[in-house]
C-alpha cells in the first residue's frame, strides 16, 4: 500500500514540534517515544503497521483546536483516532504525522429522555450509550459488533452501521448534533436536540467522512425506546436461493425485520464447533430472522413469518420461546468471526454490499474464485439490507498468501460493484479500498469528492492517503477549462 | 426573462450548465415549478427545468428500492408505490396549496421528486422515520462545473466515498441540476390509528406528546392542534366545544395497533376525555396537519393574503415553551399569532401577519435559550427578498458553507442565493 511520501523536513523537526505540543497539552498527554508509538502502529485492519511520529492526547476541544491550528500553521499532517477498531486501516498512521487520540473524551454531557437524545463526547464506546440509559428503558440503535471497543467518535467516522439498519438506520440516522474542529482550528457547532439543522446538510457530510474533514469533538445522538419484546427465529436452507426466497416474501409481506443474518455453510459450522448454539450442520444456509416491537405485534408477524418460512421450504425451523433461547440463536452469528478464525490461521474479513436478489450469483462467482485461489471463503450475511461479509481463509506465514487473499477481496469487491452493489458497506474505505475507488467512480465523481475536501482541509493535512487513490492539489482540482460557447440547444423547445 | 430550458437527457442539462458556467450566467434550476415561491426570491435571466426529465427507471419492491429521473412527479411516484402497498417513510409533505393558493381537495402529489428531495421536506412521521435526507439513496446529477457526477447507489447500507445525498438534500438545487435519484421505500403500514386526546393546554399536551412518544408503543407521529385550528377540521370524530386536540398516530399491523391504541389511551388519557380514529378517517387529518391546511388560503404566496408562515424546528419537549415565548415577546401582536404542533413539538407552524417583516425577530429569537430555526415558507416575494429566509448561519458555518457551494458550483451560477446570499 503506497502512503504519501513522508515528509523529511516534518520527521527531522520532531523535538521541536514535541515541545510545542506539549505547550498545548501537558505532561503524558504527548506521546514521543517510539516503543510507546507501537500502540498506534495500526487499527483494526493489522496487515499495515506504521508508526506515527508523534501521538497527542487532547482532553479538551479548546486543545484540540490548539493543536490542529498549529498543525495547520507548520504543514503537519493529522490522523484522528477513536478507539482504533477500524477494518479498513482507517486510522493507520503516517510516518511523518500526528495521531490525534480522542480516547480522554469520554464522557456523557447530558442525558435528554424528555428530548429523546444524548450529548456525548467522542471517546463514550457505543455500548457506553446504552449502558448509561438503559436503566430508563432506552438504547442507542446502531450496533456495530465491536460496539464494546468502538466510540461514537469513531462510528461518526466511519457511519458504522450493525445488525439491525435495515429497520433502525445507520449512525447517520441516528445523529442530531455535532461540535467538530476544522484544521485551521475554528470550532464549529451543528444541529442541536431539535430534528434537523439548517443551511446545508454538513452534518450528513460529515457522517462517514473517514477523519478526512474535521475532528468531531462532541456528539448528540437520538435515543430509541426499548423495543418490548423481540424473538427471533432460527432456519435451515438447503440452498441460499432458499434463504434468499424466503428474505424476499417477508418484505413482499410488507414486514421489516429487526434483523436478518445469514450464514453460509462453512461459517455455520465453524461457529457451531465454537459455540455450540444448536446450528443445523447439514443446511447449505442458515437465516436468523428476529421481530421486534410490541409483544402483540411481534407475536402476531412471527406467524406469518413461520408460515412463509414452511411454503419456502426451510428444512429446519426453531422459534425462540425465551429471551435465553434467542440469544442462543445469535451466539452462533455473534462468534462468526473469531469462530472462523479458529480454523484458520488468518481470515481477511470484507465488506461488501449488493441487492439481495444478487446473493446466490454471488456466492456461486465466490466459489469460483474460492477454487481459482486455493483459499477458502466463509460467508455472513446482513441479509436484510444486502451487506455481505466474507471472510477469506489464509495463512500470513505463508509466502504470498496475503497477497494472494487482498487479490481475491478485491476480485469480490469488483464483483459487488458490478452487480449493482458498493465497495464497502459500514467499515469504510481507509487505506482497504482505496485504490479500488476508480472501479466505483469516474474521475470526475473522485475529483468532485476531493473538491469537498478541500472546502474543510485546502492542505489535504487531514487524514492523507486514506479514501481517494490519487491526491490531487486543491488549486487545480479548483480550476475549470471553459470554451466560452453559443447558446446551448437552438432546437430544444423554450417558452 | 431569458429562456426557460427544458432539457431530456442528462448530457443536454451538462451542455446547458456548461454553457451557462463559461458564461457565468446564473440559472435557476427547477422541478415541475410548485414550490418556486419558496426560498428567495429567483433572480435569474435562465431557467433549467428537469421536468422533462421523467419516469421510473427501477422499482423492485422486493429490494425495497426505486430509481426515477428528477423532474417525475410525485403522483407518478406515489401511484406505482401504492400499488405495492409501499411508501416513502418520510411522509413527503405537499405544500402546493399553501404557497399557491390551490384547491385544498386535490388529492394527487404536487411536485417533482427532485424538488421534494431538494428542499428534504418530510412530514409528520419525520419524528419516528427520519427526513427525505435519510432516505435518500443515490444521485446523478450536473455540478455548476458542467460535470456529470454520481454518487451513492441502490443499496441502503453504503460508506463508499462521502455521503454527497446527504449535501444536496436541503441544497435547494444550489450544488447540481439533480437529473437521477434513488431512493429508499418501505411497506406501507396495513393499519394506522390515531388517539385523540381533548381540551389539553399547550404545554400538557407537550408533555403527552413526550410521554407518548417515550414509549415503546411505535407512535409514529404527534402534534396538537389548538383549538381554532381544531376547529377548522371538518371532521365529526372532533368536538364541536372549540376545544383543542392532540392526535397520536401508531400504525401497523392490526392486532399491534389496536393494542397499542389502548395501551396509550389508559397511559394517557386519565387526565383528558380521548377517541380513537381508524384508517379511513386519520388519513385526512394527517395530510391536514402535514400539508399545512391550517395556514392555507385561496390566494398565492406570490399574491399575498396578508399573513406570512413559518416553519419553526426546536428540541420536541420544548415546543410549548418556544410558543410560550414567542407570545411574550410579541406582545399586543399575539392576537393575530396561530400556530400549530408536529414533530411532538418539535415543529411549530406559526401563521402572522406579514406587515414589516412577519415579526422575524419575536419568531428568531424565542427559541434562544435551546436552539433550533425558523424558516419563512410563506411570505410576498418582497417581503422574502428583504429578510432572511433561512435562519442566519452561525459565521464560521456561513463561510464553510460557502466553500462548499464554491467546490460544486465556483462561478455562483445554480439557484444562487436561493438559500443565502452568496450561495
Amino acid at each position: 500500500m503506497l502512503m504519501p511520501d513522508p515528509d523529511q523536513t516534518v520527521i527531522s523537526r520532531k523535538r521541536e514540534i514535541v515541545d510545542k505540543l506539549r505547550e498545548i497539552v501537558p505532561g503524558e498527554g504527548v506521546i514521543a517515544d517510539e516503543d510507546e508509538l507501537k500502540v498506534y502502529e495500526s487499527d483494526g485492519l493489522t496487515a499495515y503497521k506504521q508508526p506515527p511520529l508523534i501521538a497527542v492526547l487532547p482532553e479538551s476541544t479548546e486543545q484540540v483546536s490548539r493543536v490542529l491550528k498549529f498543525c495547520h500553521k507548520e504543514n503537519i499532517k493529522v490522523v484522528p483516532r477513536g478507539a482504533g477498531t477500524s477494518l479498513s486501516g482507517g486510522a493507520l498512521p503516517l510516518a511523518d504525522g500526528i495521531i490525534l487520540g480522542l480516547g480522554k473524551f469520554n464522557r456523557i454531557l447530558d442525558i435528554d429522555f424528555d428530548n429523546r437524545c444524548a450529548v456525548v463526547q467522542p471517546g463514550v464506546t457505543n455500548l457506553g450509550i446504552t449502558k448509561a440509559v438503559e436503566d430508563e428503558g432506552f438504547y442507542y440503535a446502531p450496533d456495530p459488533s465491536s460496539q464494546i471497543a468502538c466510540t461514537i467518535g469513531g462510528n461518526v467516522a466511519e457511519n458504522s452501521g450493525g445488525v439491525h439498519c435495515l429497520k433502525y438506520g445507520l449512525t447517520t440516522n441516528n445523529l442530531l448534533g455535532l461540535e467538530m474542529v476544522l484544521i485551521d482550528g475554528t470550532v464549529l457547532r451543528i444541529g442541536g436536540k431539535h430534528l434537523e439543522a439548517e443551511g446545508y446538510d454538513l452534518l450528513g457530510l460529515m457522517t462517514g467522512s473517514e477523519g478526512l474533514l474535521g475532528v468531531v469533538t462532541e456528539v448528540t445522538v437520538r435515543l430509541l425506546k426499548k423495543p418490548e419484546t423481540a424473538r427471533a427465529l432460527l432456519l435451515g436452507f438447503s440452498s441460499s436461493e432458499a434463504a434468499g426466497e424466503l428474505v424476499a416474501s417477508i418484505i413482499a409481506a410488507g414486514i421489516v425485520p429487526g434483523g436478518m443474518e445469514m450464514m453460509d455453510r462453512p461459517a455455520i459450522h465453524a461457529a457451531e464447533d465454537f459455540v455450540h448454539a444448536g446450528y443445523p450442520l447439514d443446511v447449505e444456509a442458515l437465516l436468523i430472522v428476529e421481530l421486534d416491537g410490541p409483544q402483540a405485534e411481534v407475536d402476531y408477524l412471527m406467524e406469518t413469518v413461520s408460515a412463509l418460512a414452511d411454503a419456502k421450504g426451510a428444512v429446519t425451523k426453531r422459534v425462540s420461546e425465551s429471551e435465553e433461547e434467542r440469544m442462543r440463536f445469535w451466539a452462533g452469528r455473534k462468534a462468526a468471526f473469531p469462530a472462523v478464525g479458529r480454523i484458520s490461521p488468518d481470515y481477511y474479513c470484507m465488506d461488501g454490499t449488493i441487492p439481495r436478489n444478487q446473493l446466490p450469483h454471488v456466492l456461486r462467482r465466490m466459489r469460483e474464485m474460492s477454487e481459482h485461489y486455493s483459499l477458502g471463503v466463509a460467508n455472513v450475511f446482513h441479509a436484510g439490507d444486502g451487506n455481505l461479509h466474507p471472510l477469506i481463509l489464509y495463512d500470513a506465514n505463508k509466502e504470498g498468501e496475503l497477497e494472494k487473499a487482498e487479490e481475491f477481496g478485491a476480485d469480490i469487491l469488483r464483483l459487488c460493484v458490478e452487480v449493482g452493489g458498493v465497495l464497502t458497506g459500514e467499515h469504510g474505505v481507509g487505506v482497504e479500498k482505496r485504490d479500488l475507488m476508480p472501479d466505483m467512480f469516474t474521475d470526475i465523481d473522485l475529483k468532485q469528492q476531493q473538491r469537498v475536501k478541500c472546502a474543510f482541509d485546502p492542505d489535504a493535512l487531514l487524514n492523507p492517503g486514506k479514501v481517494f487513490p490519487q491526491l490531487h492539489r486543491c488549486a487545480e482540482l479548483g480550476r475549470m477549462h471553459i470554451s466560452r460557447g453559443q447558446l446551448p440547444f437552438p432546437e430544444l423547445p423554450r417558452f | 426573462m431569458g429562456d426557460r430550458y427544458k432539457p431530456e437527457t442528462i448530457e443536454q442539462v451538462a451542455e446547458i450548465v456548461t454553457w451557462a458556467a463559461a458564461e457565468k450566467v446564473p440559472v435557476e434550476v427547477v422541478g415541475r415549478g410548485s414550490k418556486a415561491a419558496l426560498g428567495r426570491p429567483a433572480q435569474t435571466e435562465y431557467s433549467l427545468e428537469l421536468s422533462g426529465l421523467t419516469g421510473i427507471t427501477l422499482y423492485e419492491p422486493d429490494e425495497l428500492v426505486l430509481s426515477a429521473r428528477a423532474g417525475t412527479s410525485m403522483a407518478e411516484i406515489e401511484a406505482a408505490l401504492d400499488e405495492h402497498d409501499q411508501y416513502l417513510a418520510f411522509e413527503p409533505a405537499d405544500y402546493d396549496a399553501l404557497l399557491n393558493g390551490r384547491p385544498k381537495d386535490e388529492a394527487a402529489a404536487s411536485g417533482s421528486l427532485a424538488g421534494v428531495i431538494s428542499c428534504n421536506l418530510a412530514g409528520p412521521r419525520r419524528i419516528k422515520s427520519g427526513a427525505a435526507r435519510d432516505h435518500f439513496l443515490g444521485l446523478k446529477g450536473v455540478t455548476g462545473r458542467g460535470e456529470i457526477i454520481q454518487a451513492g447507489g441502490r443499496v441502503v447500507k453504503n460508506v463508499t466515498g462521502y455521503d454527497l445525498m446527504k449535501l444536496h438534500a436541503g441544497a435547494y438545487g444550489t450544488l447540481s441540476a439533480l437529473t437521477d435519484i434513488t431512493v429508499k421505500v418501505l411497506p406501507a403500514p396495513e393499519k394506522t390509528r390515531s388517539v385523540l386526546l381533548f381540551g389539553l393546554e399547550d404545554a400538557a399536551a407537550v408533555a403527552a406528546m413526550t410521554q407518548a412518544m417515550g414509549s415503546s408503543h411505535e407512535v409514529s407521529a404527534a402534534a396538537h392542534l389548538p383549538s381554532g385550528i381544531a376547529k377548522d377540521f371538518d371532521s365529526s370524530f372532533f368536538p364541536n366545544d372549540a376545544r383543542s386536540v392532540t392526535a397520536i398516530r401508531v400504525e401497523g399491523p392490526g392486532p399491534s395497533v389496536s393494542h397499542r391504541c389502548a395501551a396509550l389511551r389508559s397511559e394517557l388519557g386519565g387526565q383528558t376525555d380521548s377517541d380513537e380514529l381508524h384508517s379511513h378517517n386519520s388519513t385526512p387529518l394527517w395530510r391536514y396537519i402535514r400539508d399545512v391546511v391550517p395556514f392555507v388560503s385561496d390566494v398565492s404566496a406570490e399574491a399575498g393574503d396578508g399573513n406570512a408562515v413559518w416553519r419553526v424546528s426546536v428540541p420536541p419537549a420544548r415546543g410549548a415553551d418556544y410558543v410560550a415565548a414567542l407570545k411574550l415577546k410579541l406582545g399586543e401582536a399575539t392576537e393575530a399569532l396561530r400556530y400549530y404542533f408536529d414533530w411532538s413539538g418539535g415543529l411549530i407552524w406559526v401563521s402572522l401577519p406579514e406587515g414589516e417583516d412577519a415579526q422575524q425577530h419575536a419568531v428568531r429569537e424565542s427559541m434562544a435559550d435551546f436552539g433550533g430555526h425558523a424558516t419563512l415558507i410563506k411570505a410576498t416575494a418582497e417581503l422574502r427578498g428583504r429578510i432572511p429566509v433561512f435562519q442566519p448561519l452561525d459565521l464560521g458555518i456561513a463561510a464553510l458553507s460557502s466553500r462548499v457551494k464554491h467546490s460544486f458550483d465556483p462561478h455562483g451560477i445554480m439557484n444562487p442565493g436561493r438559500m443565502y446570499a452568496g450561495v
